[in-house]
């Protein structure tokens, strides 16, 4: 963070009569346009009123307030905030790519159809499926679309099912998507490795449940190794099974969703694939399918006609679940994710998942003592542990991770998952070297000894940011999305 | 120590329950608030909605997370507290007072029997 002290905000500039921009004067023949009186506002907006000076400077100092993968390491478990390499951003700014108009004719854009076939058959191959939709802008729609599809499935069979399994490690956006989409979303408990309890998961299991949506590596970090048992069971009774690619980044090049029996696979390819995250977005969570699945997929279908020998959108799929994102999902961010894997071929993307397990390993076993794991063995791309030895010196969690800022670390998700108690979540990611995982590891042995000797430095971290714990239960009580003055 | 009046009953899922002639009273422990954090809502279930115990009868969210309360008893929803609305801190600064959650009508008597005592929910704490 850089900066001290607060500044006025944009609206406290404001000066009547300041103007950032300036237009000419309108032609003679410009056209007489004016407003319906019944669509304008009662009162003007609050605008703020800056020169063109002012608005610069307000939003760099603003910016140099942001932390970013490219300011220093940031592990939030479960984000993979790790770096994304700049040529990607190169090939993405290519005037062909950045100057293509969303309606140009398929013959006029051959190319980008071409980039998309096979990026499109890269991704299925590395997840053992068989087609691909690239629509769904980020993976909670991926989920979305991938639930859809089930349920048109089963309906297509006449099968009106209720439930869906959902895990209790799983990301939040899973039992959401499971009520949007219309069904019952049932928790399924873990056991004492932190996995499935494939006995819990038996009882509920029965000709009402639609399929089961699982993580893995689960939340914890943690492969769950009956996938094949597990995947058996949910077939038996007639279920899908949803693979949720938030953690698709651990096992890339490695092993296939596909092959552990998987039906539906959605990814993020803001995160295994390195495009821009968080903010930095817009995202982009493709859903692949099997073959039996894939007549369900949204349309258009991107296709290859052997006839024409050209690229088309295939939009007659009866069988379809419609549209579900304008045009075809974010394509530039799928030319980035094009470029990251054709830099890395398959050989570099398996070094991606061993690198990232590797250094997540390190890290756990740095800080091991003063900050546990709950369940034994080794860890995939991520670890959860548990800050629960401070909680007698009057430290919490949160505490942990406002202090770590101090240090120059974002903090790791603190209290997800919530089978763990005061919960720190981290994932270094494959992108930090041996010296900042030392450095890091470092802070956090240190801040545990501070709540042992100086519980009050905790209370009152961050001390060397501009703002320093803003009132979260206030925020969250009473919010005020608008600014007013006085 | 957090606080735990012994006029009422518990369970393991740290609700407390109190009975006073079939009706009753149910919130979260001492215990359970300090673990959630800040609390910044409450849902709430309206007046005659059916309750199972051990069946999800509303939830909680602080700025940690959501979590579900369970019903310690099966019955009637007789009236939900409307101060939470409001002020769904009440629930970290009186618990066991202003901070109640719902009152039911037992569709049994003895609904509370084979609830823990204070005792009893205190050695389970401790345990943590």
């Amino acid at each position: 963070m850089s900066g001290s002290g607060d500044f006025p905000t944009i609206f406290e500039l404001s000066k009547p009569g300041r103007r950032a921009w300036s237009l000419p004067e309108a032609g003679p023949d410009a056209p007489a346009t004016s407003i319906p009186d019944e669509h304008r506002r009662a009162e003007p907006p609050g605008l703020p009123e800056v020169s063109e000076l002012d608005l610069v400077r307000h939003y760099t100092r603003l910016s140099h307030r942001n932390w970013s993968i490219d300011t220093g390491a940031y592990p939030l478990g479960s984000c993979s905030m790790k770096y994304n390499p700049k040529v990607a951003e190169e090939v993405a700014r290519l005037p062909g790519w950045q100057g293509l108009h969303p309606l140009a004719d398929e013959e006029l854009v051959q190319g980008a159809m071409q980039l998309l076939g096979e990026l499109e058959r890269a991704l299925c191959a590395a997840t053992g499926m068989a087609h691909l939709t690239f629509q769904p802008a980020a993976g909670a729609q991926g989920e979305l679309t991938g639930l859809l599809i089930m349920r048109a499935w089963h309906a297509r069979k006449g099968d009106v099912r209720k439930r869906v399994i959902v895990p209790d490690s799983a990301h939040g956006t899973n039992p959401a998507s499971v009520t949007l989409a219309g069904w019952q979303a049932q928790e399924v408990r873990s056991d004492a490795r932190g996995l499935v309890d494939f006995e819990a998961l038996q009882e509920v299991l029965d000709d009402d449940v639609a399929g089961l949506m699982l993580t893995n590596p689960n939340t914890l970090g943690l492969f769950e190794r009956d996938i094949e048992k597990i995947a058996q069971a949910v077939h038996e009774v007639g279920g899908l099974l949803y693979y949720d690619g938030a953690n698709f980044n651990s096992i890339v090049g490695k092993v296939r969703p596909g092959d552990m029996g998987f039906d539906v696979v959605h990814l993020n390819l803001h995160k295994t694939f390195a495009t821009p995250h968080g903010g930095g977005g817009p995202g982009s969570g493709p859903l692949a399918v099997t073959e039996e699945l894939a007549p369900f997929l949204p349309v258009p279908v991107l296709e290859w006609g052997e006839d024409s020998n050209r690229w088309h959108w295939e939009v007659d799929r009866p069988d379809s679940i419609g549209r579900i994102h304008s045009f075809y999902g974010n394509f530039g961010i799928d030319v980035r994710a094009y470029a990251y894997l054709r830099s890395l071929g398959p050989e570099g993307l398996a070094r991606v998942a061993e690198r990232a397990v590797l250094n997540a390993n390190y890290l756990k076993t740095l800080i091991a003592e003063a900050f546990p794991t709950p369940y034994p063995g080794t860890c995939m791309h991520e670890f959860v542990a548990t800050a629960k030895g401070l909680k007698k010196h009057g430290v919490r969690a949160l505490d942990v991770a406002k202090r770590l800022i101090d240090f120059g670390f974002h903090p790791p998700t603190i209290y997800f998952p919530l089978v763990v108690e005061e919960a720190l979540m981290v994932e270094p990611t494959e992108t930090e070297s041996k010296e900042t995982l030392d450095a890091l590891g470092g802070a956090l042995v240190q801040i545990a000894a501070e709540a042992v000797s100086d519980a009050n430095l905790l209370h009152g971290a961050p001390t060397s940011t501009p703002v320093r714990r803003p009132d979260e239960a206030q925020a969250a009580r009473h919010l005020k999305v608008r600014w007013t003055p006085g | 120590m957090p606080e735990l009046p012994s006029d009422r009953r518990y369970t393991d899922q740290h609700e407390w329950a109190r009975e006073d002639e079939r009706r009753v009273t149910v919130g979260i422990t001492d215990f359970a608030q300090d673990q959630l954090g800040d609390i910044v809502f409450v849902g709430l279930p309206t007046a005659g909605t059916e309750v199972h115990a051990g069946q999800p009868l509303g939830e909680v969210e602080s700025t940690k997370s959501v979590s579900d309360i369970y019903s310690p008893v099966t019955g009637t929803v007789v009236e939900s507290n409307a101060d939470l609305d409001a002020n769904p801190e009440l629930v970290n600064s009186d618990p066991y007072g202003r901070g109640w959650l719902v009152i039911l009508e037992a569709a049994e008597e003895g609904a509370l029997e084979g609830l823990m005592s204070a005792e009893d929910y205190g050695r389970a704490i401790e345990e943590k």
